[in-house]
């Protein structure tokens, strides 16, 4: 007996990763306490789980953080391949830089081979453009825990909705400026506060002023100096499940990133083909061709491969980190709004101290 | 160089202000009188040449913006060699510096002494309120070092550190003047000639270096900013020398790429440049950035108007200010007293500089030491030539 293929596979693929590959043919069920006769059917679970998810669709929320015009908005267009970021500087606009930090989160729906993705785009304008940026990242902090509290107020709740709606940030790309020489003290400061509450993946922008020799010293002494720091960007050492993803990550880790990256939305023709990329007097920087930068391995890392663990790091590790603590400074569980008339205990002031 | 200005009489002779060697003016006038006057500029070239010439540059603006590749390409040398970039660590506590580099560069038997002046630190920090005040001063105690020099005594060897000009360095990747750019450029626009820069111009296609430019330019009169203004061209210059003039002053601020490195692609000839996947940058492309238009700006044509500018415009700026400031209700019986006589120096009560008399005398003499062992190898050169062409002879 045949698994059915469906048609929606080979594009589910690009979004939802398997967790294992298909078997062609229906293995013989290997039983732990019974000798089994026959085959169940057990394992088109699978099937049955990418139905549903085709059905219900699913959240993502990306939050893009880094001094203004490092292409954020354009990388994230070219991510999604949709307008879902505005550029903030379009160039015939007056485009003045906010005074404070401010935090936008624009929602849109995007569908690729059936399966709907609600993406949530956070853009953080004035951070880092400042003269003085002491501080500048506890906006963002404070928003991230935001919606942890959000989602623990819903959870808690007697009668909760099917399906919470989450708007945890589950990734949020760091962009570093192209300096050359190192990072900055304002991103080694922001990382390490951040890091321990939401996934950051640095990401190098505008990528096509370093050469290669240059790209790779540059990307060394950055992995080095978030190591001696202490920084875990994501994938975090501690959360790899097994050994299959801890060499898949350690490569990642330790010769990948931090993705050094260049965005575009215009498209040239390079060789008869049309190509996303920037045309200058001394030739045109693909996007997507690997010898020119890093975009379509970010592409791949967020999107088709590493999407789900995003959220399930989030979910399973920062969020429960935030809920311990909050559980534990509220003293025990607390019944939930409505029982005995008791609401959660207001969030706190400051940003709650996240656990080591 | 500081030379007594005479009033130069303009003679109706095409003069090319761009040669350095000028021409004698043609025996036109020789039925009119001829005096003879018209061969000054012959002169006070040839004393400047003699004396060599020195110069101050200031490099400015954020890490990471190719500042010390510039100016080893600008000038073809490798100051930079021995720096230490410091990581974000250590520049987490790190205050501003002001470093000072010496170079002497020769040619066509010009001598120039550049000194350049780097601010490393500006612009890192997480909080750099402030941070472009010790530039500031320093700026001024180069003026206070001048003023005092010439209201002393000993007027002979009055060394000129005075900046002279500040190349200030924008980044490419913002979106024009960000607000340090800003604060910093309106604290030094009265005291120096400011230059803006656009550092790794090759991080911007065509359209979007013009963008930016336009939004540069836009903000600098925003704020009214002062930078250097190039002087009108003289009209009597030629229509390519005003075209090239005219293009130069619309291209600022210049969107340069610096690079040491030679690139010998196939099948071209070697050029600086900087060697991509996707293509080859090349320095001295006017095509690729506007290196060539700031060499030629900055070394070929306004070095010496900079100059002039710092110490007629801006140094005299300075000292109006000093001396202004000096008329207040207890200082005034002195200065109303004395029109700044040379001799009442000692009366006039100038900001405290920490300089003591003995360091300038050192200065002046170590000067004086310098030359004259300049001379003694010129002198052993000639020498040693004088024995190479008796050898030469003897050997025929």
């Amino acid at each position: 007996l045949r698994l059915p293929e469906t048609r929606t596979d080979a594009a589910m693929s690009e979004l939802v990763p398997e967790p294992r590959p298909k078997p062609a043919v229906p293995m013989k069920p290997v039983s732990i306490n019974s000798s089994l006769l026959g085959y169940i059917g057990i394992d088109t679970i699978i099937e049955q789980m990418r139905r549903k998810t085709m059905k219900t669709g699913f959240d993502f929320n990306i939050m893009v953080v880094g001094q203004s015009g490092l292409g954020k908005s354009t990388l994230v267009n070219t991510l999604f391949k949709s307008q879902v970021s505005r550029k903030s500087s379009s160039w015939n606009r007056e485009e003045k830089i906010p005074k404070t930090v401010e935090i936008k989160a624009i929602g849109h729906v995007i569908e690729e081979g059936g399966v709907k993705m609600k993406l949530t785009v956070i853009d953080t304008p004035g951070f880092g453009d400042q003269i003085n940026n002491e501080n500048c990242w506890e906006p963002i902090e404070k928003y991230v825990n935001e919606q942890y509290e959000k989602f623990l107020k819903e959870e808690v709740n007697i009668s909760r909705k099917k399906r919470i709606p989450d708007t945890r940030v589950h990734c949020c790309l760091y962009f570093v400026s192209p300096t050359g020489h190192s990072l900055r003290p304002l991103d080694l400061e922001f990382m390490k506060h951040l890091s321990k509450v939401v996934n950051i993946i640095p990401v190098i922008a505008k990528a096509d002023t370093m050469t290669l020799e240059e790209k790779s010293e540059f990307k060394q002494r950055v992995r080095k100096e978030l190591e001696v720091n202490g920084i875990e960007f994501y994938p975090q050492k501690e959360f790899d499940e097994d050994l299959e993803d801890k060499t898949e990550n350690d490569k990642i880790r330790q010769e990948s990133m931090p993705f050094a990256v260049v965005g575009s939305d215009k498209e040239y023709q390079v060789n008869g083909k049309r190509v996303l990329g920037r045309k200058t007097p001394w030739g045109i920087i693909e996007v997507e061709n690997l010898n020119h930068c890093e975009f379509a391995l970010l592409r791949d890392f967020v999107i088709r491969t590493h999407l789900q663990d995003l959220k399930e790091v989030t979910h399973n590790i920062h969020y429960e980190t935030y809920r311990a603590k909050r559980l534990n400074d509220s003293g025990g569980l607390p019944p939930g709004e409505g029982l005995l008339g008791t609401a959660l205990p207001p969030v706190p002031a400051t940003p709650c101290p996240t656990a080591e | 160089m500081k030379v007594d200005c005479l009033p130069l009489v303009t003679v109706a002779v095409p003069v090319s202000s761009r040669s350095l060697i000028l021409p004698l003016p043609p025996p036109l006038q020789q039925d009119k009188e001829y005096v003879g006057f018209a061969a000054l500029p012959n002169q006070l070239h040839r004393k400047s040449v003699k004396k060599g010439f020195d110069f101050t540059l200031m490099v400015a603006g954020e890490s990471g913006l190719g500042k010390s590749t510039l100016i080893n390409s600008l000038f073809l040398t490798n100051l930079y060699e021995d720096r230490q970039v410091p990581d974000a660590s250590a520049r987490l506590t790190q205050t501003l510096t002001i470093e000072r580099r010496g170079v002497e560069i020769e040619e066509g038997g010009i001598k120039v002494k550049l000194t350049l002046v780097d601010t490393p630190g500006f612009g890192d920090s997480v909080d750099c309120s402030d941070c472009w005040l010790p530039v500031v001063h320093f700026i001024e105690e180069q003026f206070e070092q001048y003023l005092r020099d010439e209201s002393g005594l000993n007027r002979k060897n009055i060394q000129d550190s005075r900046v002279h000009c500040c190349l200030y360095f924008i980044s490419p990747f913002g979106r024009g003047l960000r607000p340090l750019d800003v604060a910093f450029l309106r604290a030094v626009h009265d005291k120096v000639n400011i230059i803006p820069v656009i550092g790794k111009a090759d991080a911007l296609m065509p359209k979007e270096t013009q963008v930016l430019k336009q939004k540069i330019r836009d903000q600098l009169k925003e704020e009214e900013i002062n930078i250097y203004q190039f002087p009108e061209c003289d009209s009597d210059e030629d229509e390519d020398f005003k075209k090239q003039d005219a293009e130069m002053k619309e291209s600022i601020p210049f969107a340069v790429v610096g690079s040491s490195k030679v690139v010998k692609n196939v099948g071209t000839r070697p050029v600086r440049g900087r060697c991509y996947s996707w293509g080859t940058v090349e320095v001295e492309n006017p095509h690729h950035c506007d290196f060539l238009n700031l060499r030629r700006m900055l070394v070929q044509t306004h070095l010496q108007d900079l100059k002039e500018v710092t110490h007629d415009l801006l140094y005299e700026g300075y000292r109006a200010r000093c001396l202004q400031s000096l008329v207040r209700p207890g200082a005034r019986d002195r200065a109303s007293r004395s029109k700044l006589s040379r001799q009442s120096t000692t009366e006039i009560p100038l900001p405290m500089l920490p300089l003591a008399e003995t360091e300038k005398l050192i200065r002046e003499k170590d000067e004086e030491l310098r030359r004259m062992q300049e001379m003694l190898e010129k002198m052993q050169a000639q020498m040693q030539q004088g024995q190479a062409q008796g050898e030469q002879s003897d050997a025929f």
